[in-house]
């Protein structure tokens, strides 16, 4: 059980008043909000404990080290990866989709490979592969998606050949909503030896992810998306693949030796953590687990469920309002387009209600083309959000209708 | 009117609002009035694209004055656009491009200045002061 009440005391954001109205945050997709445990962790290690990691010999260094490694190892739990040294920190999901693209595609990806993804993927899983594509004078194949926002997995085998490098799928739209079958597109993929990697941005804050049951090459997700610190991310990776991977990026902490004649790398996963990574919110990031962990994640998915239900059901009810996304397993998210009314338009005067949405191409315009659309609007929604706060959303979309009449 | 009386006016109807949605309505009429634009012309050569909307702009130069046009797919832009065009349309190029928009504070419509917002107000009032620049230098070499 969710006790909404006494989890909102946890986000002191949600008290605010926005132009006089309380906030009502449906923007969770974009960016979640910190509980206070989260922000005590950040503001007690800078207070008391802040010292480089892997560096010193000195206490302070010595102990935040520790929580560093404590930190990857509750995130390897929480995905449930076989080793930490597959567990390694980034900036977010961009940041280790870019790290694959690059260093994945450094080793494997040459002139006349190709790479798929699908349509409905986020703007931060297709650049990266352009990018490598461009450099490599590879291409990119699309698995496209139907009107209903379900991916056509049944057209796989026809877009692999023996040219295809790696599938690059999101588990779960930020956009559409859809929770990809993506067990099912590895299985295929690995039955062609291809790797997969998921964009699991959208899925981790909502529901169970495990590698070792998905089979996944590689899972990426952002910490800000769940209730910790922006600027720190995950990329998992299976070992083997890591190890034959070259580094990202080269700088401190991620060398064994150097000289000027030759250099050799550091151990997984410090190999790909060159520099000073974000060490701060990476053991923010382990608070943020242990909160989600507390609140329970089956909790956490039955309540979320509750409310996508609630939400399809109230908002289909508004005259004029179309759904984009109706497939049958989805993330708690609603994009949607009230009658010909412009999506800042109603994300503008939602604004003056003290409600928070997203507006625009939500990075992902080969999505809005399908549909034929410059721009939607989408209300997404976690644990700390309430049935009341759907329904003051639905009144609102009602009156806007009819200032527009 | 001068460019500053027509600011002046705006700033006195908006005086009498007392809540943020019935600016807004007040917007949404100004923008289902806005002659509108050609469709022929909505073209990449008038467009300013961001995420959001899209706007168009063009100009034309007429006895020394400068006649705005504009169009929006948003119809809050397009109510935004038509205070732009009330108070820069009609008036000389220097007045334009010299233009101090006080308008926009007082009304409160300053926060759709937002520059990461790439099309909002700030880009299309850089436009306008740029045809009525382009206007000037035209004249000058005639």
């Amino acid at each position: 059980m969710i006790d909404v009440i006494n989890i909102r005391k946890d986000f002191s954001v949600l008290n605010t008043k926005i132009y006089g109205n309380p906030l009502i945050y449906l923007d969770n997709a974009a960016t979640a909000q910190k509980p206070e445990c989260v922000i005590q962790t950040v503001a007690e290690l800078y207070r008391t404990a802040n010292a480089n990691i892997h560096r010193g010999v000195h206490f302070l260094s010595e102990q935040c080290t520790e929580k560093y490694e404590q930190a990857r190892e509750k995130v390897r739990q929480f995905i449930n990866a076989e080793k930490k040294s597959e567990i390694i920190f980034t900036s977010g999901t961009t940041g280790s989709i870019n790290t694959v693209a690059t260093s994945f595609g450094e080793q494997f990806v040459f002139e006349g490979d190709e790479i798929i993804v699908s349509e409905m993927e986020h703007h931060s899983n297709i650049v990266p592969w352009q990018m490598l594509c461009k450099r490599k004078n590879a291409t990119i194949k699309i698995i496209p998606f139907d009107d209903k926002g379900v991916l056509r997995i049944d057209l796989l085998d026809s877009l692999i050949n023996e040219r295809t490098k790696i599938i690059a799928v999101t588990h779960a739209s930020n956009v559409l909503g859809t929770i990809n079958p993506v067990r099912q597109i590895i299985a295929k993929a690995h039955s062609y030896n291809i790797p997969v990697l998921v964009d699991g941005a959208q899925a981790v804050p909502h529901g169970n992810v495990d590698v070792c049951d998905l089979d996944c090459d590689f899972y990426t997700f952002s910490g800000h998306k769940i209730y910790a610190p922006t600027g720190i991310g995950v990329l998992y990776g299976k070992e083997k693949l890591l190890e034959q991977m070259p580094p990202y990026q080269g700088g401190g902490d991620m060398i064994s030796t150097v000289t000027f004649e030759k250099t050799t790398y550091a151990q997984l996963p410090l190999k790909f953590e060159a520099g000073t990574l974000n060490f701060i919110d990476a053991i923010a990031l382990g608070a943020a687990i242990d909160y989600i962990n507390k609140t329970g994640r089956q909790n956490i998915i039955e309540y979320e469920h509750k409310l996508l239900d609630y939400a399809t059901q109230k908002m289909s009810a508004v005259e004029g309002l179309k759904i984009y996304g109706e497939a049958d397993e989805k993330v708690a998210l609603v994009s949607f387009l009230l009658k010909d009314i412009h999506h800042l338009d109603t994300g503008m005067i939602l604004d003056k209600k003290g409600i928070a949405v997203r507006t625009g191409t939500l990075c992902a315009e080969p999505l809005l083309t399908h549909f034929g659309k410059t721009g939607m609007v989408r209300a997404s929604f976690v644990f700390y959000n309430t049935f009341d706060e759907i329904d003051i959303l639905c009144e609102n979309l009602k009156k806007i209708s009819l200032m527009f009449k | 009117m001068t460019l500053n009386e027509k600011q002046n006016q705006i700033i006195e109807e908006f005086s009498v609002f007392t809540d943020w949605i019935d600016k807004y309505e007040y917007l949404i009429e100004l923008g289902k009035n806005l002659q509108t634009f050609d469709e022929k012309n909505k073209t990449e050569q008038y467009l300013i694209k961001g995420c959001q909307s899209r706007v168009w702009i063009d100009a034309e130069y007429v006895n020394g004055k400068i006649i705005y046009k504009a169009d929006s797919d948003a119809i809050i832009t397009k109510g935004i656009i038509s205070l732009l065009i009330r108070v820069m349309s009609e008036q000389e190029p220097d007045e334009i491009i010299n233009a101090d928009l006080f308008f926009i504070n007082k009304t409160g419509l300053q926060e759709n200045l937002s520059p990461t917002r790439a099309n909002g107000l700030s880009a299309m009032i850089k436009q306008m002061k740029l045809y009525a620049l382009a206007f000037k230098v035209k004249k000058n070499e005639l």
